[in-house]
């Protein structure tokens, strides 16, 4: 069964219980930051921060509108990093989610490099990708995802892919009726549909200005190249990097020892 | 809080003035997003700047910082003057129809009420309030006019002394906008239509000012005027910033209250328990119990050494003199060096007072401090502050590890008043304690100091009834025994009271807070244990835990019917007479004596009140029976209203360091807050690394255009200056980052533009995230009635630091 | 693209596909048969600390130690949700490493710390010593600044000298007894954060 959220932007009051959770969920630690001048940080997604609120400030109708957007790994259906990791380490789950399999990954990177949404980190000690699980682990046991769980006003909704459609087309109606007449569903058509959907309260034109989500996702060139011209040897290719990968570590021991 | 937060979900139109309550309490948006779904329910945000509630809001009204009551009293000419208020309603259940004392006056140039008076020990004025009150006529009985038109009426004094408070005048004084003023006005008033619920929704930004109290007031007076209280989805609704602030002010640990809402005796007042009784002890209102309250709490600190013969040990109870001894007072009596021990448990001063800086140099006069708390705190390392010498401090300081709220058991009243039991999920790490045994332990060791009869007048120690050991192994406090004390017990047979119906003033029950009798009288399953959820009704959920007083959940319910018994909002009905005015179904807890008529209860639905109706006049309040603008201690400008009047007369002046009106060295409004990911003085908060993460830095929110004209940039390192840092005739300041917004925006006061910034002030010099303190600014200045320091309005300076 | 997906998961079959989700020492992916941790651990419901909400929050504990904190779905205020502060509850406690495993908050005061007049340094104490030293000095201070009657002959019992402040943060039992041993001792300089 697919399985879906709905992050609805109108309902989103930016308190960041989901940032947190999901680090109380995942063991994740804590980064060290900086106050930049903006309330969103950490700065960009790592390893171990794997969604936060995006902050923003723009104008709308004459009016200044600060907005609160849960930004993380969306879930691609077509998703770059599929198609560009070279270890067949990322695929799809049975609920439609994206998941990595660290124990596959072979640390190349492309994923996060070639990610959509730059919501994958590389962690370079364990060198692995990580980004969001959608909380497998909680839904194979029956849980609500850990950010939809503690979200207090229901701006993170989770559910099976059908009722996400259905609860974002009746939102979109009231929130259409509620003073944001442009608003609009982020996640439908974009990239065959995003696990994570939106509802985006002031449309989505400068997508990217106004909530920090791209207007209109693409997959990146390179990783089209890569899909059609490589995935045929991907299999010598992934070979041929762990090998690599192995006399790159036997070196680094022999260098530790001596 | 009057009602609860799940009853928010009854709202029409929600009032957030002076809180945040989408940053404070989060969890309230949640039902508050239920009304906005399920009704159509609006919300107002009335905020000098746009928050995070103030981002979510269906209209935001920006109003400079100290300027409610002329915001509020806009609302109340507004509704007087459209005739929006709730007709019927008023009638009845306030004090509108009755008439005034005919020698009551105000003076609208001076802003002084009839019977003012120099109080020169607190360099400010007070009142004689005996014009404050109603004509009676020869039987006693207060005079009125139902129809509320005799020039004298409440109703009518209220519209002429608020006539002056026109949307221009109400412009100019706070800044915003005339059309969107009457916008927010004509919405809000709305809910004065018998079906409509209003929901006044507020925090510290009403109530830390000194006119703070005044402010709450004028709150209650418009949700008076619009029917708004004891329905349910109305209320006056303090947000309580704290887990247990709603209980530890019931547990009354504040100087000028005892346990349960009674004053705390005082030497000129109440020499003896007679006087106390007669000076305290109303006719009417449920207070007629007084005595059986204060009797029965003197049972439970002295037990059987409590008899008819000595008073019930009253005389153990120290008596006030006639100072302040809040905050502020006991910190200036610190300074001066007659206080000499500080015990602080889980509070952290020395970040949350105000001129915090100040505070932290009176404590090294100290001789000693106990501190109480799970993380080294500022209060207990002041003497690591910068700028400090330990070597020159002689305070000798003991802290003491206590326990994380998981890591105990106990109860926590929340904003609604429910009383819900914690349990403790955890054992504590190293050797800490939970404050409760370190309390019990303590106070044992200093009994036996005293066993010996030696010292000052030991007998209130060495009798006090400290009985709370474990029956298997005494060491150790057992909480059921506290518990049983608190909620009250039969002297005799030792059997918890059902309430505090069963309490005497005769010495056969002792109680240890009279509001809380009920919570814990089932000893195997108490009632704040209970965790039974409503499955239908009006959110009351009367089978979770346990809420005072008697577990109601709206307090003042009979106001949701009229004097005949119809629900104002048959969707929201409350209560059910039959014919004969018999109560057949109710969906909360009665607010009224069982053995009341039908008639008598509709005469007296405000039950703790004598005149049991709402009051829109009062004489409850030190600095006047109506609330009237006064600027706050520093303010940009005059007093465009009362133009002899400077800030609230009546409240004291304390030091000699606020900033004259218009001072050119600190030409910026300055306001104070909390944001979501920090807590208070952030000694638990700044030890979090999640948190810490998402908030790392003290920032100050500053316009774009007073940026530019500062030369300064998003993120670049700022220099704040008030006059509480000037030391030998320098300037000081502190640092923070600035953050540039136009969240924040100048305000054009009476035609003059004025720049308003904001800081939040939960860091210090201790902790894994570190920043100065904000309550350096601060001016030690207060509201007339409790003293409540003015956080949330001052004048400040801003450079760059380069 | 969704035919060479097809092909892939042909090739190493679906059962595989769950059972490659191994997790790490730090999380990354889930153990599809594995249960989660919180179905080793018992459930205690107990109250957030924060704010004036009151939301109910269920801590996982297994031997005794916390494992898990989250919002109490049964709580008819929070219906499960929490705010920030409120789902960071556990790293009072406890804090994940790099590798995310937890180790104890290293802030947390765990002995009673004292600091001698003119000291720049706390020193550890029993907590024997510290009870009979604060219970002395409270027992010095009072009895050198006891007013039994004031000028006017009124009973006072009363000591100006010793300032008492309470707290929000603690339960409505620890503030009885805080008020109770406050007043029997006559002291009257008592307040709280409720002001400020």
């Amino acid at each position: 069964m697919k399985k879906s959220m709905l992050i609805d932007n109108s309902k989103c009051i930016g308190c960041r219980a989901c940032q947190a959770a999901c680090k109380q969920w995942n063991q994740l630690p804590a980064e060290k930051t900086e106050f930049t001048g903006t309330y969103e940080n950490p700065p960009r997604f790592s390893p171990i921060t794997w969604t936060k609120i995006a902050f923003r400030e723009y104008e709308q109708n004459g009016k200044l509108s600060w907005t609160f957007t849960k930004l993380g790994c969306v879930h691609c259906t077509d998703a770059a990093c599929i198609k560009v990791c070279p270890a067949n380490a990322i695929s799809h789950t049975e609920y439609g989610t994206v998941v990595i399999d660290e124990k596959r990954c072979i640390g190349c990177n492309y994923c996060a490099a070639n990610c959509t949404f730059n919501v994958i980190g590389f962690d370079q000690a364990a060198n692995v990708a990580r980004k969001c699980t959608f909380c497998y682990d909680r839904i194979a046991a029956g849980m609500i995802p850990a950010c939809a769980k503690t979200c207090p006003t229901g701006a993170i909704t989770y559910g099976d892919r059908s009722e996400i459609m259905a609860l974002a087309e009746r939102r979109l109606a009231e929130v259409k009726k509620n003073g944001h007449p442009n608003a609009d569903i982020y996640g439908v058509e974009e990239l065959d549909g995003l696990a994570m959907m939106y509802l985006l309260k002031d449309g989505k034109e400068n997508a990217e200005v106004k909530y920090g989500l791209p207007e209109k996702p693409r997959i990146r060139t390179a990783a089209h190249i890569w899909d059609l011209v490589f995935k045929p040897v991907r299999a010598a290719v992934v070979l041929a990097m762990v090998f690599a990968l192995w006399i790159n570590k036997s070196e680094s021991a022999k260098e530790k020892t001596s | 809080m009057t009602n609860h937060w799940i009853d928010y979900k009854n709202s029409d139109v929600f009032m957030n003035i002076g809180g945040n309550t989408a940053e404070n309490h989060p969890i309230s948006m949640k039902w508050i997003e239920k009304a906005r779904q399920e009704r159509g329910a609006k919300l107002i945000v009335v905020d000098p700047r746009i928050s995070r509630t103030a981002a979510v809001a269906d209209l935001h009204v920006p109003i400079r910082p100290g300027t409610n009551i002329a915001y509020l009293g806009g609302l109340i000419n507004y509704i007087l003057e459209n005739e929006l208020y709730q007709k019927e309603y008023v009638r009845h259940y306030t004090d509108a129809p009755f008439l005034v004392n005919e020698d009551f006056t105000f003076d609208e140039e001076t802003g002084l009420f009839s019977g003012v008076q120099d109080d020169p020990a607190r360099n400010a004025k007070k009142y004689d309030r005996s014009t404050w009150s109603y004509q009676k006529d020869a039987a006693g009985n207060i005079r009125q006019d139902p129809e509320m038109q005799n020039p004298q009426c409440v109703l009518q004094i209220m519209k002429q002394f608020y006539a002056q408070y026109t949307l221009d005048k109400v412009s100019k004084i706070t800044g915003c906008d005339p059309a969107l003023l009457e916008e927010s006005y004509k919405l809000y008033a709305s809910t004065g239509q018998p079906d409509k619920a209003g929901n006044i929704l507020y925090a510290m930004g009403i109530t830390q000012f000194t006119h703070g109290s005044q402010n709450v007031r004028a709150v209650a007076m418009v949700q008076l005027l619009l029917g708004n209280m004891g329905i349910p989805g109305g209320g006056v609704n303090a947000q309580r910033g704290q887990s247990n602030v709603q209980g530890s002010t019931d547990m009354a640990t504040l100087y000028h209250i005892i346990p349960g809402y009674l004053g705390a005796p005082k030497a000129a007042l109440h020499p003896t328990l007679a006087d106390y009784i007669e000076k305290e002890t109303p006719a009417t209102s449920w207070w007629a119990n007084k005595p059986k309250y204060l009797v029965s709490m003197l049972k439970a600190f002295w037990g059987d050494h409590a008899t008819v013969e000595n008073d019930f040990c009253y005389d153990y109870l120290p008596k006030l003199d006639h100072r302040d001894h809040s905050h502020i007072g006991m910190y200036k009596y610190m300074g001066e060096g007659e206080v000499k021990g500080l015990i602080c448990w889980a509070d952290n001063p020395a970040v949350t007072g105000p001129s915090a800086g100040h505070k932290r140099e009176y404590q090294t006069k100290l001789e000693w401090l106990v501190s109480v708390d799970i993380f080294e705190n500022e209060t207990a390392a002041f003497w690591k502050a910068p700028g400090m010498n330990p070597a020159e401090i002689e305070t000798e300081v003991f802290l003491l590890p206590a326990t994380a709220a998981y890591e105990r058991e106990g109860t926590k009243a929340n904003s609604g008043r429910w009383i819900q039991w914690q349990w403790q999920a955890q054992n504590p790490p190293g050797e800490c304690k939970a404050d409760l045994q370190i309390v019990y332990e303590l106070f044992k060791k200093v009994q036996e100091k005293y066993a010996d009869g030696s010292g000052a007048f030991p007998d209130p120690i060495v009798k006090a009834n400290w009985n709370y050991g474990k029956d298997e192994d005494p060491a150790q406090v057992d909480i059921v025994k506290v518990c049983l004390e608190i909620n009250g017990y039969n002297t005799s047979t030792g059997a918890p009271v059902t309430n505090f119906v069963g309490l005497q003033d005769d010495g056969t029950t002792a109680c240890g807070n009279w509001l809380f009798s009920g919570y814990y009288n089932n000893l195997d399953n108490p009632a704040c244990k209970s965790r039974i959820k409503e499955k239908e009704g009006i959110g009351s959920n009367l089978g979770w835990a346990f809420a005072w007083p008697l577990n109601r959940r709206i307090v003042y319910n009979r106001c949701s019917a009229d004097p005949e018994g119809n629900p104002w909002n048959p969707e929201l009905q409350v209560f059910w007479w039959d014919e004969e005015g018999k109560l057949v179904k109710n969906l909360d807890i009665p607010d009224w004596p069982g053995a009341w008529s039908f008639e008598e209860v509709a005469q007296f639905p405000f039950i703790m009140l004598p005149i049991g109706r709402g009051r829109l006049f009062s004489d409850a309040v030190n600095d006047g029976p109506l609330p009237a603008h006064f600027e706050p201690a520093e303010s940009p400008v005059p007093n465009l209203l009362y133009p002899k009047a400077t800030f609230n007369p009546v409240s004291q002046r304390w030091y000699d360091n606020y900033a004259a009106v218009g001072d050119s060295n600190y030409p910026y409004i300055m306001t104070t807050y909390r944001i979501t990911e920090h807590y208070q003085s952030g000694a638990l908060t700044r030890n979090i690394p999640w948190l810490n993460e998402m908030m790392p830095e003290l920032f100050v929110e500053i316009d774009e255009e007073l940026a530019e004209s500062l030369g300064i940039k998003n993120g670049d390192l700022v220099r704040i200056e008030s006059k509480r840092l000037v030391h030998n005739g320098e300037q000081g300041g502190i640092e923070a980052k600035a953050c540039v917004t136009n969240r924040i925006k100048p305000m054009i006061i009476n035609g003059e533009k004025k720049h308003i910034v904001g800081m939040p002030f939960h860091w210090g010099f201790m902790g894994m995230a570190k920043g100065a303190v904000t309550n350096d600014l601060i001016p030690s200045v207060g509201d007339a009635n409790t003293t409540i320091p003015e956080f949330k309005a001052f004048l400040c300076n801003i450079r760059k630091v380069v | 693209m969704k035919l060479s997906r097809r092909s892939f998961l042909k090739l190493t079959g679906t059962a595989a596909a769950a059972s490659f989700l191994v997790g790490s020492g730090m999380k990354g992916v889930a153990e599809a048969a594995e249960p989660v941790r919180v179905h080793y651990g018992r459930e205690v419901p107990t109250i957030c600390t924060f704010c004036g909400v009151g939301c109910g929050i269920i801590c996982h504990v297994q031997n005794g130690v916390i494992i898990n904190a989250e919002g109490d779905p049964d709580h008819p205020i929070n219906e499960g949700s929490l705010c920030s502060k409120g789902s960071s509850i556990y790293n009072v406690s406890y804090i994940y490493d790099s590798k995310g495993r937890p180790k104890p908050n290293p802030n947390r005061l765990t002995k009673p710390l004292y600091r001698a007049p003119g000291s720049s340094t706390w020193e550890e104490k029993s907590w024997e010593w510290m009870y009979d030293t604060i219970a002395q000095r409270i027992k010095d201070t009072r009895d050198k600044y006891f007013t039994g009657k004031d000028e006017n002959g009124v009973t006072v019992n009363r000591t100006d000298a010793i300032a008492w402040l309470g707290s929000a943060f603690c339960t409505n039992e620890e503030n009885y007894l805080f008020n109770k041993m406050a007043r029997t001792l006559g002291i009257v300089n008592i307040d709280h954060c409720a002001r400020l």
